[in-house]
C-alpha cells in the first residue's frame, strides 16, 4: 500500500519536471480546411526553429468552423495564435480584445500571408459545359452552394458572384438580379464547405460547386484525381486567410516571440510553397508564378473594391432582412 | 366494469402515486428535497436561466423582430410539425415494436431488442449521414424513388425521417415495461366476459398502456424538436422551406449574434414547455377520470 503512494507520488513529481523542462507549445486555433495545410507546415516551422534558434517547440492544432473556433477562442480557450478564413473572424476577437486592435499592422500584406478564391468545381468532362459565371443561371443547371448564413465559404460565393457583374461594369441592380437567379438554381444550401462537397461528390447533388480554390487538392485526395475538373471563371473574389497573435495567451504564457516567429514563418518562402502545393495562393509572386499551372490567372477583385468592407456586406447582404434574406422573402 | 379499473393497477412510470405518509426508504425529507432542488437548479436552471438572460441584453423590439422574422417563423413551423408527425408515428410503430418484443417469442429477439436502444447510442450525426446516403438520388432506396418522383432527401419528408429514426426508441422504452407488467388475467378475463379480440384492445389493453404511450410521445417529440445533428445532413437547409429551428441558431451564431439566437432558442423553449405542460395535464386528467 505505501509502495503504491510511493509510487504513485514520484509519478507525480516526474511528470512536473518533465512538464518544467519541456519545450514551449504553441497552440494554433484555425479553421476545417486547413487542417492538412498546417499540418505540413508544422513539421517545417518545428525543423525551421531547432535549426535557427537550436530550442525545440511543439505545435498543437485546433481546427473546426471558423467562427466556431473564434468564439471558443473569444471563451477562453488559450491559442498562441489564431489562423482563419474571414477577417471578421479575426474582427469578433479585436473588439473582445483578446488580439490587437491593430492586428492588421502587425504583419505584411494585412496580416494575410495567403489567400485564395472562389471557383467551380464541375463533374469529369465538364458535361453541362460550364464555363463562366452565366451558365450557372442557365436553367438546366443545378448549383451546390453553402449557405451565407452558417459559412464564410457560401458568404464567398455570393460576394464573388455579385462582384463579378460588377467587375463586368455592371450595376447593383443587376448584380442583384444575377445572384437570385442564381440561388434559384440551388437544389439544397450546404451548411459549410466539407458539406457542400459532400452533397456534390457523395451524394451527386447539382452540376456545379462553387468552393474555395483551395478545396480542389482536398477533393482530389479525399474522392481520388479525376472526378471533378476545376473550371475557372472569367473574375473571382479574393479571399484573404488573416492571422493574428492571441495577446491575452502570449502575455500569460510568455509566447509572445514563439508565436510572432510562427506566423512570420507563413510569410518565408519555405512557408509559402507549402501554401502553394495545398493550393492556397502564397503571397510571394515569384512562388505564385511557379504555379501558374495550378493558380491559373483570372481577373481577381477585393471585398473592399465593391462592398467597403467584409462588415459592411455582412450587413448589407446577410443579417436579417438583408439582401440574402430577400431571396427566400414571401 | 369500465375501462379506468383496469387501468388503476398499472402506475405510469412518469408519474408515482403519493404516498409520502406510508413509509419512505430514504431518510430526511428536507434533506432530500433540498438537494433535489439544488441538484436541478445546477444542471437545469442555471443554464436555461443565462439563456433568458442573454435575450434581457435585447430591447423587446428587437426581440420580436428577430423571433418573428418570416424565416424564423417558417423554421418555427417546420421544428414543430415534422417533430409532431414523426412523435405521431413513433407512437403507433412503437407500441407494434413493444408489443412484439413482449408478446413474441422469435430467435434473435434478444438482437431486436438490442437495436431499438441504437438511436439513443449513435451519435445522431451518424445517422444523419446513413440516411442521407441511403435517401439521396444516387443511394440504396433514392435510386429507385427519385426516378418516380419521390424525392425524400433534402426535403422536408428526409426531416420527418430522421426525427422519426431518433425518437423510435423514446415510445418503445416507456411501453415495454407497462405492457410486460399488464397481466395475461385480465385479457382472458375480457374473452371470457365475451370482447372480441379488437374490444379486448381498446378497452382493456388500450387504456393500461396510454399513459405511458403519452409519455413517450411526449419524449419522442421534445427530442425531436431540439433535434441537430441528424436532422442537419438530410434537410435542404432551403429558408422558407427545409430550414430547421436549430439551423437559424447555429446561422445566428456562426454571424456572432448571441442576443438573436439566445432570443430565437428562448421561444423555441417555451413553446416546448408549454407543449410538455399540456401533455402532462392530459396525463394527470386520464389518471383521475
Amino acid at each position: 500500500m505505501k509502495t503504491s503512494i510511493r509510487l504513485a507520488l514520484s509519478a507525480i513529481a516526474l511528470a512536473a519536471a518533465s512538464a518544467a523542462s519541456a519545450q514551449t507549445t504553441l497552440l494554433n486555433v484555425s479553421y476545417d480546411v486547413a487542417r492538412e495545410f498546417y499540418k505540413d507546415f508544422n513539421t517545417a516551422f518545428i525543423a525551421h526553429y531547432k535549426k535557427t534558434t537550436g530550442k525545440d517547440i511543439k505545435v498543437d492544432q485546433s481546427h473546426a468552423g471558423s467562427s466556431a473556433q473564434a468564439r471558443a477562442v473569444a471563451d477562453g480557450l488559450a491559442a498562441d495564435v489564431v489562423t482563419m478564413n474571414t477577417t471578421t473572424d479575426v474582427d469578433f476577437l479585436a473588439d473582445k480584445g483578446v488580439v490587437a486592435k491593430d492586428w492588421r499592422a502587425k504583419f505584411p500584406n494585412g496580416a494575410s500571408p495567403t489567400t485564395s478564391t472562389m471557383l467551380f468545381l464541375v463533374r469529369n468532362g465538364n458535361p453541362k459545359n460550364i464555363k463562366d459565371w452565366d451558365d450557372l443561371i442557365r436553367p438546366d443547371v443545378k448549383v451546390v452552394v453553402v449557405n451565407p448564413k452558417t459559412g464564410g465559404n457560401g458568404r464567398m460565393a455570393y460576394l464573388a458572384a455579385w462582384g463579378q457583374v460588377r467587375a463586368k461594369g455592371g450595376s447593383d441592380a443587376q448584380a442583384a438580379e444575377f445572384v437570385s437567379k442564381l440561388y434559384k438554381n440551388v437544389p439544397a444550401l450546404a451548411r459549410g464547405g466539407r458539406d457542400a462537397t459532400g452533397m456534390f461528390l457523395q451524394r451527386n447533388l447539382g452540376d456545379v460547386l462553387v468552393t474555395f480554390e483551395s478545396e480542389v487538392v482536398s477533393v482530389e485526395n479525399e474522392f481520388g484525381k479525376g472526378k471533378v475538373d476545376a473550371v475557372h471563371p472569367s473574375a473571382s473574389i479574393v479571399t484573404e486567410n488573416p492571422v493574428a497573435v492571441v495577446e491575452r495567451t502570449v502575455s500569460k504564457k510568455g509566447t509572445a516571440a514563439e508565436a510572432k516567429a510562427y506566423l512570420d514563418f507563413l510569410y518565408s518562402p519555405e512557408g509559402q510553397e507549402i501554401a502553394a502545393k495545398h493550393n492556397i495562393r502564397p503571397r510571394n509572386e515569384a512562388i505564385l508564378k511557379k504555379h501558374a499551372e495550378a493558380f491559373k490567372p483570372i481577373k481577381l477583385f477585393t471585398v473592399d473594391q465593391y462592398f467597403g468592407s467584409l462588415a459592411e456586406a455582412q450587413k448589407v447582404h446577410f443579417n436579417d432582412g438583408g439582401q440574402f434574406d430577400k431571396l427566400y422573402g414571401k | 366494469m369500465n375501462a379506468a379499473t383496469f387501468a388503476s393497477p398499472v402506475a405510469s412510470p412518469a408519474a408515482p402515486p403519493h404516498r409520502r405518509a406510508a413509509r419512505r426508504v430514504l431518510p430526511g425529507f428536507n434533506l432530500t428535497l433540498g438537494y433535489t432542488l439544488l441538484y436541478l437548479s445546477l444542471i437545469v436552471l442555471i443554464p436555461l436561466s443565462a439563456l433568458v438572460f442573454k435575450t434581457f441584453s435585447m430591447t423587446w423590439a428587437d426581440f420580436w423582430a428577430a423571433v418573428s422574422a418570416s424565416r424564423v417563423l417558417a423554421s418555427f413551423r417546420l421544428t414543430f410539425g415534422a417533430s409532431f408527425i414523426a412523435a405521431c408515428v413513433n407512437v403507433v410503430a412503437g407500441l407494434l415494436v413493444a408489443w412484439v418484443l413482449v408478446r413474441y417469442q422469435f430467435p434473435g429477439k434478444k438482437i431486436a431488442d438490442a437495436l431499438v436502444d441504437l438511436p439513443f447510442a449513435l451519435p445522431t450525426a451518424v445517422a444523419g449521414i446513413a440516411l442521407t446516403a441511403i435517401l439521396a438520388g444516387n443511394g440504396w432506396i433514392g435510386q429507385y424513388l427519385e426516378p418516380r418522383g419521390i424525392q425524400l432527401a433534402f426535403q422536408p419528408a428526409g426531416i420527418v425521417i430522421a426525427l422519426i429514426f431518433i425518437g423510435l426508441p423514446f415510445v418503445v422504452r416507456t411501453v415495454q415495461p407497462v405492457l410486460e407488467d399488464t397481466e395475461k388475467e385480465l385479457e382472458e378475463a375480457a374473452a371470457c366476459l365475451g370482447a372480441n379480440r379488437w374490444q379486448t384492445f381498446w378497452m382493456v389493453i388500450f387504456p393500461a398502456i396510454a399513459p405511458a404511450l403519452l409519455t413517450g410521445f411526449a419524449m419522442a417529440f421534445a427530442r425531436a424538436v431540439g433535434e441537430y445533428g441528424s436532422v442537419i445532413f438530410i434537410a435542404g437547409n432551403m429558408p422558407m422551406v427545409s430550414e430547421i429551428t436549430p439551423l437559424i441558431i447555429i446561422g445566428k451564431l456562426e454571424q456572432y449574434d448571441y442576443a438573436g439566437a439566445t432570443a430565437v432558442a428562448s421561444v423555441m423553449l417555451g413553446i416546448s414547455f408549454i407543449l410538455l405542460l399540456i401533455i402532462n395535464g392530459i396525463q394527470a386528467w386520464g389518471r383521475t377520470r
